[in-house]
């Protein structure tokens, strides 16, 4: 009776596997790096065989069942689609930003500004910084959670182009850096990208970055990101994920924060039929500071997920999280956001807080704040709310003579406002509150 | 402040020894033998003089046991148990059942005395001034229960009180309705363990529109070597009743880890009201963690009729390892679900608990609050869920859970799980974790306190929330229960 049970697979996973086998055998990458870049993608295949997606009975996953958003494997891009013609989409500007255009997955050159760079400033591709073995791509991975997470394997296993992008000791670039993702296929693609960023000791740098695709098309998008913010640093990190309605948008963000850094970011989440980000934000040096902040809004049947770990493994750093969900028709928000103290992380102060405002009579909204706190000198705390609007501020707009579906949307604005005013950079705020408030009122209107 | 002062000197008092039931009753007991199997359970239900059915039943919740697997997401780890090294079964020889105060052995009588809880009518009068909050007890011991109190009053109100194999034989037609509907068969692992071999508990029914004139009690105590407790309890408020229940428990001294899954299931029928309240003070286990009982509980209320109410309240200082989660399901419109609890772990216990508020009915409402404190080596686990379904509209929850860290290497944890499937609902969740403050500490010893009185009144604040909603009885007892977990915690 030695027999063990043998997992069920899906057909997509039964799918993925049979395109990663191939991944594998096809060409590896040449250079210094190529060995450890190849280790890490067998692990990665190893893990995802032996685990697959990740689905209801995973616990970080208990709410966003993998195996039921992503039923068929689209093969991962490698040609593009189309760019152009008056059906093409077309990636957002925002003023004032440099903008490094991906396209299907693959950089492209003709829409990317890499002329001029400040000085400080260094942006090259993936493949050519394994190539030439510069030495952050070192850290590559090492960011990873302990715990297997289904996502992050398929990305390190599958991911083709990306970027490296190093920021020098004691460089501050002002203008902000946009890499802007688009998907243009006609047909259901997959694309794997993944950005490496080091900013350097009391360096400053904000990073924008946004992901949309064609409207219409099941694509799916699986990004991964890794972030070190050096000693005395300061980055602020933007996402806009407006991908396309039927897309499917899986993200991992992950951070590293020196001593005495500030870390912000900030996410609008609008896009895609099922998204998921999980951010994995670890402080390693003390006296750090992590804001990190999002606004989600949903209509038709979306279904979008934030998932947080915040790490506090070294003592005196704070943390504050907020996030802000605006569900319409039959959504789906969850968040699941989770602070762990070390026995060492003495005066750790981190407060996490989680609103949702459940418009839609049949939207749902599934909250599960954790704390986990090993040392005893700490002020961390965490609230959850979900409900409707507020009947009685309605009636108080109403009465001064403002139409039911203008206050409506005025108390919309005013709750995601709390959650937007934290972007730093103004040209940015302004943008995403501008966009924010297109689709409220393109929904209450 | 005299009730803090009170408090400090009784922690002095028990400087030496914490935990002051352990002593173990010299009585010779009859035994099921060791180990887990079908005739274990037959054997149970023979001795019970149990009908067929229950057999049965006691039967198929066996079979599927073996099929189900022990789980493992709670937050506590502890060697794997063999339950082929318990005993299912133990009851006191010279006493097989309840019966006339005149015939327990005098051994028994003597511990329930030690432990503070008399069976003798005449003296619980003697003991309170106001004749009105009487407790009626039923005293169960190893497997079987040997008393129940002021059974003859009560049935004069209407109120059935006595002991769950007593009302399997007498009121079978009320017991089959009600028994396994809350907590269903295959629940989860313990449960379903419980339902196969639990042995006795307490069994109350409350009829149409009585107020129970008196508060009912069960005392369980642990006394045998290497016995796992399985009891169960079913608490039945008919439409209109009211019933306030209190339970306590304690067990001796030992190094091996006893096993106690019990099992409580309640029900409120319309404008029906229970209150149910624990005082657990199991043997925790000595300060390098060695012993104690391993407590896995599944308690669950059904508000079934509209405008009923479930209120839990517990206190938990004792058990190595506490796995429990009292929760209500509230399925008729209006009706309320209440959860106060303080858990107290310390040395190397572990606590994994919280609640469940399942919002089905329209209207319903739920509060929980929930105050941990760690101390020592010990973890303390809050693990709640909140859920209101697609046709629970204006569903309410107010959430409240704080968590007080005494040293360094102790862990508080907070895992709330908070699901609203309806726009109309409103969820509100706050959780904070903090030490005693440095300046509430300077503050006290300002004005003349010791660093122990202070610790005591600040803990004494923290969590004064809850033991508000204790009955008077049971306040007491808390506040001393508070004292002695603490003991050791400063400095």
């Amino acid at each position: 009776m030695n027999v063990q049970p043998q997992p069920i697979r899906t057909a997509a996973e039964q799918a993925l596997l049979a395109l990663l086998e191939r991944r594998l055998a096809g060409p590896a990458v040449d250079g210094p790096l190529a060995g450890r870049i190849g280790e890490l993608r067998r692990a990665a295949h190893a893990a995802f065989a032996a685990n697959g997606l990740p689905h209801r009975r995973v616990e970080e996953w208990k709410y966003t069942d993998l195996r039921g958003f992503l039923r068929e494997a689209a093969p991962a891009a490698t040609a593009l689609g189309i760019s152009d013609g008056a059906s093409a989409p077309s990636a957002v500007a925002f003023p004032g930003a440099r903008r490094i255009l991906f396209v299907d997955g693959q950089l492209s050159p003709a829409g990317s500004d890499l002329a001029d760079l400040e000085p400080g400033l260094t942006v090259v591709p993936l493949a050519q910084a394994m190539a030439v073995g510069r030495g952050t791509v070192e850290k590559f991975g090492t960011l990873a959670p302990q715990r297997y997470d289904g996502v992050l394997a398929l990305n390190t296993a599958f991911f083709g182009d990306g970027l490296v992008i190093q920021i020098a000791d004691g460089a501050k670039i002002e203008r902000p850096l946009h890499v802007a993702h688009l998907v243009t296929h006609d047909h259901p693609v997959a694309t794997y990208t993944r950005r490496l960023v080091e900013v350097g000791e009391g360096a400053a740098f904000t990073l924008v970055e946004s992901f949309e695709g064609r409207s219409g098309v099941p694509y799916q998008v699986n990004d991964a990101l890794e972030l070190f913010v050096g000693d005395t640093g300061h980055m602020d990190y933007v996402r806009l994920q407006d991908d396309s309605e039927t897309a499917l948008h899986l993200s991992t963000v992950m951070v590293d924060i020196g001593r005495d850094a500030k870390f912000h970011a900030f996410g609008l989440t609008t896009g895609a039929i099922a998204s998921r980000v999980s951010l994995y934000g670890r402080f390693s040096g003390t006296h750090s500071h992590a804001g990190i902040r999002g606004v989600t809004l949903l209509k038709d049947r979306q279904h979008a997920d934030v998932t947080l770990l915040l790490d506090h493994a070294v003592a005196h750093c704070e943390s504050r999280e907020l996030f802000k969900t605006v569900l319409f028709d039959e959504t789906r928000g969850v968040f699941q956001g989770k602070i762990v103290v070390r026995p060492d992380a003495q005066k750790t102060d981190g407060r996490m807080m989680s609103q949702a405002l459940l418009i839609g009579e049949t939207a749902e909204m599934d909250n599960k704040p954790e704390l986990e706190i090993f040392a005893d000198d700490v002020q961390c705390g965490h609230g959850a709310t979900a409900g409707a609007l507020d009947e009685d501020l309605l009636f108080y707009l109403k009465a001064r003579g403002l139409p039911a579906k203008e206050a409506e949307a005025l108390l919309i604005q005013a709750f995601v406002g709390e959650a937007l005013e934290f972007v730093e950079e103004e040209g940015l705020r302004e943008a995403l509150i501008a966009r924010a408030e297109r689709w409220l009122n393109a929904r209450t209107g | 402040m005299p009730a803090v002062q009170e408090t400090v000197e009784r922690v002095r008092s028990i400087d030496v020894d914490q935990y002051k039931y352990g002593f173990v009753t010299d009585i010779e007991s009859e035994k099921a033998p060791k180990g887990l199997s079908e005739d274990t359970v037959r054997y149970i239900s023979a001795k019970k003089n149990e009908p067929e059915w229950m057999l049965e039943w006691r039967l198929d919740a066996y079979r599927r046991w073996l099929t189900m697997e022990e789980p493992t997401w709670a937050r506590v780890s502890y060697p794997k148990i063999d339950f082929q090294d318990y005993y299912y079964y133990s009851q006191p020889k010279s006493t097989p059942g309840p019966q006339s105060l005149d015939d327990i052995d005098p051994e028994i009588l003597a511990t329930y005395e030690k432990l503070g809880i008399p069976l003798r009518e005449r003296e619980i009068l003697l003991g309170i001034q106001n004749p009105t909050s009487r407790v009626a007890v039923d005293a169960v011991f190893d497997s079987v229960s040997v008393a129940t109190t002021f059974k003859a009053e009560l049935a004069k109100a209407g109120v059935i009180f006595c002991s769950i194999s007593e009302a399997i034989r007498e009121h079978p037609d009320l017991v089959r309705q009600y028994l396994g509907s809350v907590v269903p068969v295959s629940d989860n692992f313990y449960a379903t363990l419980n339902t196969a071999v639990f042995s006795d508990g307490s069994f109350v029914y409350i009829p149409k529109g009585v107020r129970c004139p008196m508060e009912l009690s069960t005392y369980f105590r642990i006394n045998e070597r290497n016995t796992g407790q399985f009891e169960r309890t079913l608490i039945i408020a008919d439409e209109g009743a009211y019933v306030s229940y209190l339970e306590g428990c304690t067990a001796p001294q030992r190094d091996e880890n006893q096993l106690h899954a019990a099992v409580v299931e309640l029900v409120a029928l319309k404008d029906a009201e229970i209150k149910y309240s624990t005082v657990q003070n199991w043997y925790p286990g000595d300060k390098d963690g060695k012993g104690g009982i391993y407590n896995f509980v599944t308690k669950r209320g059904d508000c079934r009729g509209d405008n009923s109410k479930i209120s839990w309240t517990q206190v938990e200082t004792g058990s190595a390892i506490t796995w429990k989660y009292p929760s209500c399901i509230l399925r008729g419109d209006g009706s309320q679900g209440e959860f106060y609890s303080i858990a107290i772990s310390n040395g190397y216990q572990q606590v994994d608990s919280g609640t469940k508020m399942i919002h089905l009915g329209k209207n319903t409402s739920s509060r929980i609050i929930s105050k941990g404190i760690a101390a020592g080596r010990s973890e303390n686990t809050y693990r709640g869920q909140v859920t209101a379904h697609r046709r629970a509209t204006n569903a309410r929850n107010f959430t409240n859970c704080d968590s007080l860290l005494i040293g360094d290497r102790c862990g508080a944890h907070t895992v709330p799980y908070i699901e609203a499937k309806n726009s109309s609902a409103v969820f509100e969740h706050e959780a904070t974790t903090s030490k005693i403050s440095e300046d509430q500490m300077f503050y006290c010893l300002q004005r003349g306190l010791t660093q122990e009185e202070a610790v005591a009144l600040i803990v004494n604040g923290f969590v004064k929330d809850v033991l508000q909603q204790l009955p008077m009885e049971f306040a007491v007892e808390a506040q001393k229960l508070i004292s002695v977990s603490l003991e050791g915690s400063v400095g």
